[in-house]
């Protein structure tokens, strides 16, 4: 069991059809129960990163590998990486009108499940409940079409709420924290921390431009990605630094390099 | 994967539409159209005279009109017009009960998976199997409040006055070439009279169902709602898959009368080979309200938009459509509000999907006469494109002779998004169920219109067309 929850070795990725590299070498194990933080300035591929590791058709691996839990995942489709145990909570959520987030989480939850299996509709109901008290989330919000209107605070606390439902192994949390205010920060990280407590082995990847939110969610390592590679790693206290001196003495050390 | 599983287990399979149940017609006419078909016709249904004349004429009309130019490729059509049997009678007798029901239909029923959406309900059915009802049964309630629910054949024998007070009067037999080819040789449908005042509750369900090869379905229906009366008509039906060109015209009449309320309801699933050519209009009196629900599935090619003549003050018409388009399908659909009176209002809501080389095509008319003071209409057309290949097109079509009408017009397209289908297969739905979950989303307003049992079978029928668009 030594083998990390999520290893990445000398990962190059780019658009799929054009030539421009996004993801330049890049190196990352998160560990079973550890928090990892990535920081790094706009366009510097941390989104991308997320995307090519929950299976974004719109990119092409060019070199390296993503193992998780050991095994390959790059040939793997979106929706078994998922029911692997990877769930990627996006920075720019998609909005699926006329589909009501009980419906849909209902359906993801099922499609975990063995042929023709079902999980029990009160079951079900009693679990979503939990985890919308959970995050201070109205009743009537399952009801909602997914995405479909929402505020920007409303949409990322929806996808807090369906990595709660879904239980995840690994957690990749696009800027989960932008556009939150204070008080629904605090929801959000608890949200995230009581998860955690509940399956100790759980991996987070948590992508941020702020300190913030490190406050609460304590992370093991920290990590700032330059021009689509990892350029420092550091304990959390790296995360002050940077909030301290931003990204430009790490450009010139990139630079010197 | 779930979905799948269910699927299976329920027996809709891709084929489930396209078995063929033994055909044991009493009579059938030959191929082909003349006036001695059309007097036979007349002559086995044992109709008054004034019936033929009106059948004879009517065919006169239908040989003076051209076919229409507009609308979809209907150039294929007259070589199947000479090919088709324009009457076919299963049996002798209409049924009275379910007992009486022959095996062979009941295992029709059966095949098509009727139980949730039919048979559940068929103390109140009337279906129509072939050209001829063969299956009624009436509740009791009912007939002691007066409604009418028959054959259209039985309520010219029982009731010839009331039915020659109303037959052709909303769709005259030289409003359009099909209308007049209609009322040249029409059989089958349904004759349903609501007297003044009562309110049926449950939905008056037909299910029809063409199976005899080359067999033309020229059902007729004629619907009479007293004033403010109440009541929901379904209508539903499938046809098994056959190799040459199939032709289905229907003509359904109906009025409503002052403050009355009507919902009639349509799922139509055609095999892949019929021309589907339909003509829906209602008459709309004061007060009253008139609601088509629509559902296009299959066939080669659908030209069918249903009307809504609003002719009293304040009358209310509602059209709410679904077409889905697959592969070498044409659905032109939509509809048509005439406001002919002051404060008359009206809504069109059309939802349309295709999906490889289909097309979908919105038609619809909004007219406003001079005089029509205050009217409002508002038009809202949604397309969604599964992939690059399929089409859509919007002819809207708005005529107003009144400067204080306000209409509205919304039209929108939509393909369906990489980052909608990643998004949902990030949680783990794989991607025919993404697709069909998305589609499901883009159906929901008009579905959730229908009674539970047709949105369920409506998902389940377009998720069935679906299966094999992806991957
Ligand atoms: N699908 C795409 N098509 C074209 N360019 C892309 C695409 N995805 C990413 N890029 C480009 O790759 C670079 C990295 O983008 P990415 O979204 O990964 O950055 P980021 O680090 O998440 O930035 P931010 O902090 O602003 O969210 C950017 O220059 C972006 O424009
Ligand atoms: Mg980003």
């Amino acid at each position: 069991m030594s083998e990390p929850l999520l290893s990445i070795r000398g990962l190059r990725a780019k658009v799929d059809g054009e030539d421009g590299e996004i993801l330049r070498g890049v190196d990352l194990d998160v560990q079973r129960g550890e928090v990892h933080a990535l920081m790094g300035p706009n366009g510097s591929g941390k989104s991308t990163l997320a995307k090519v590791i929950a299976g974004h058709p719109a990119y092409e691996v060019t070199a390296g590998e993503i193992l998780f839990e050991g095994e390959d995942v790059l040939e793997l489709e979106p929706d078994e990486r998922s029911r692997a145990g990877i769930f990627l909570a996006f920075q720019y959520p998609a909005e699926i009108p006329g589909v009501s987030i009980a419906n849909f989480l209902r359906t993801a939850v099922n499609s975990r499940l063995g042929e023709g299996e079902e999980m029990d509709v009160f079951g079900f109901q009693r679990t979503l409940t939990e985890k919308m008290e959970m995050l201070r989330m109205d009743p009537g919000f399952a009801a909602r079409y997914v995405n479909d209107g929402f505020s920007g605070g409303e949409k990322k606390r929806n996808e807090i709420l369906q990595m709660a439902v879904l239980r995840p192994a690994l957690g990749v949390l696009d800027e989960t924290d932008s556009g939150l205010d204070i008080d629904a920060l605090k929801v959000v990280a608890s949200g995230v921390n009581r998860l955690s407590e509940a399956d100790e082995a759980l991996g987070v990847l948590l992508i941020t431009h702020y300190k913030r939110i490190l406050n609460y969610i304590r992370p093991d390592r920290v990590h700032v990605m330059m021009a689509g590679r990892i350029a420092e790693s550091g304990g959390a206290s790296l995360a002050d630094k940077l909030e301290a001196e931003g990204y430009d003495w790490l450009h010139r050390a990139v630079a010197a390099v | 994967m779930p979905r799948n599983e269910t699927i299976t287990e329920l027996g809709l399979d891709e084929y489930k539409y396209g078995f063929v149940t033994e055909d044991k017609p009493v009579f059938k006419a030959v191929p082909g159209l003349s006036s001695d078909i059309v007097r036979q016709i007349s002559h086995h249904k044992e109709e008054p005279d004034w019936m033929l004349e009106f059948r004879l004429k009517a065919l006169e009309v239908y040989y003076s009109k051209p076919m229409p130019k507009w609308g979809g490729d209907l150039s294929k059509l007259e070589d199947t017009l000479d090919e088709i049997y324009f009457y076919l009678k299963p049996q002798d007798q209409m049924e009275r009960s379910w007992d009486d029901v022959p095996q062979e239909i009941k295992d029709t029923f059966e095949k098509l998976g009727i139980p949730e959406a039919e048979r559940k309900a068929l103390a109140g059915v009337g279906a129509q199997y072939e050209s001829e009802m063969v299956y009624h049964s009436l509740k009791e309630q009912w007939e002691e409040q007066g409604v009418i629910f028959e054959s259209i054949e039985d309520g010219l024998a029982r009731h010839p006055d009331l039915f020659r007070q109303y037959f052709s009067t909303v769709v005259p037999t030289h409003d359009n070439k099909f209308a007049a080819l209609n009322s040249a040789v029409w059989s089958g449908g349904s004759f349903v009279y609501i007297p003044k005042g009562v309110k049926v509750e449950i939905p008056l369900q037909a299910y029809f169902r063409v199976n005899a090869e080359r067999m033309g379905q020229f059902e007729r229906t004629l619907i009479i709602c007293e004033e403010g009366a109440e009541a929901h008509y379904i209508e539903g039906c499938t046809a098994p898959v056959y190799s040459t060109d199939s032709f289905h015209s229907g003509v359904i009449e109906i009025v409503v009368k002052k403050g009355a309320r009507f919902r009639y309801t349509t799922i139509q699933n055609w095999s892949n080979n019929m021309y589907n050519l339909v003509t829906q209009r209602a008459l709309v009196h004061e007060e009253a309200k008139m609601e088509w629900l629509d559902g296009n599935l299959g066939s080669k090619l659908t030209m069918k938009y249903p009307s809504c003549y609003l002719v009293g003050e304040r009358a209310h018409g509602e059209i709410l459509s679904i077409a889905y388009a697959g592969d070498g399908q044409h659905q032109d659909t939509g509809g048509k509000v005439i406001h002919a009176a002051p404060n008359t209002t009206s809504q069109i809501t059309s939802k349309s999907i295709s999906k490889g080389l289909g097309r979908s095509s919105y038609r619809g008319l909004c007219k406003v006469y001079d005089g029509a003071e205050g009217a409002k209409s508002n038009v809202e057309c949604d397309a969604l494109l599964l992939d690059e290949t399929s089409r859509t097109d919007t002819y809207p079509y708005i005529e107003i002779d009144e400067n204080t009408a306000s209409i509205g017009h919304e039209a929108t397209v939509s393909k369906v998004g990489d980052e909608q289908l990643f998004y949902l297969m990030s949680r783990g739905l794989d991607e025919a169920e993404a697709m069909a979950m998305i589609v499901r989303g883009f159906i929901e307003p008009v579905a959730k219109e229908l009674p539970l049992e047709y949105a369920i079978e409506l998902n389940r029928l377009i998720e069935l067309e679906m299966e094999g668009s992806v991957g």
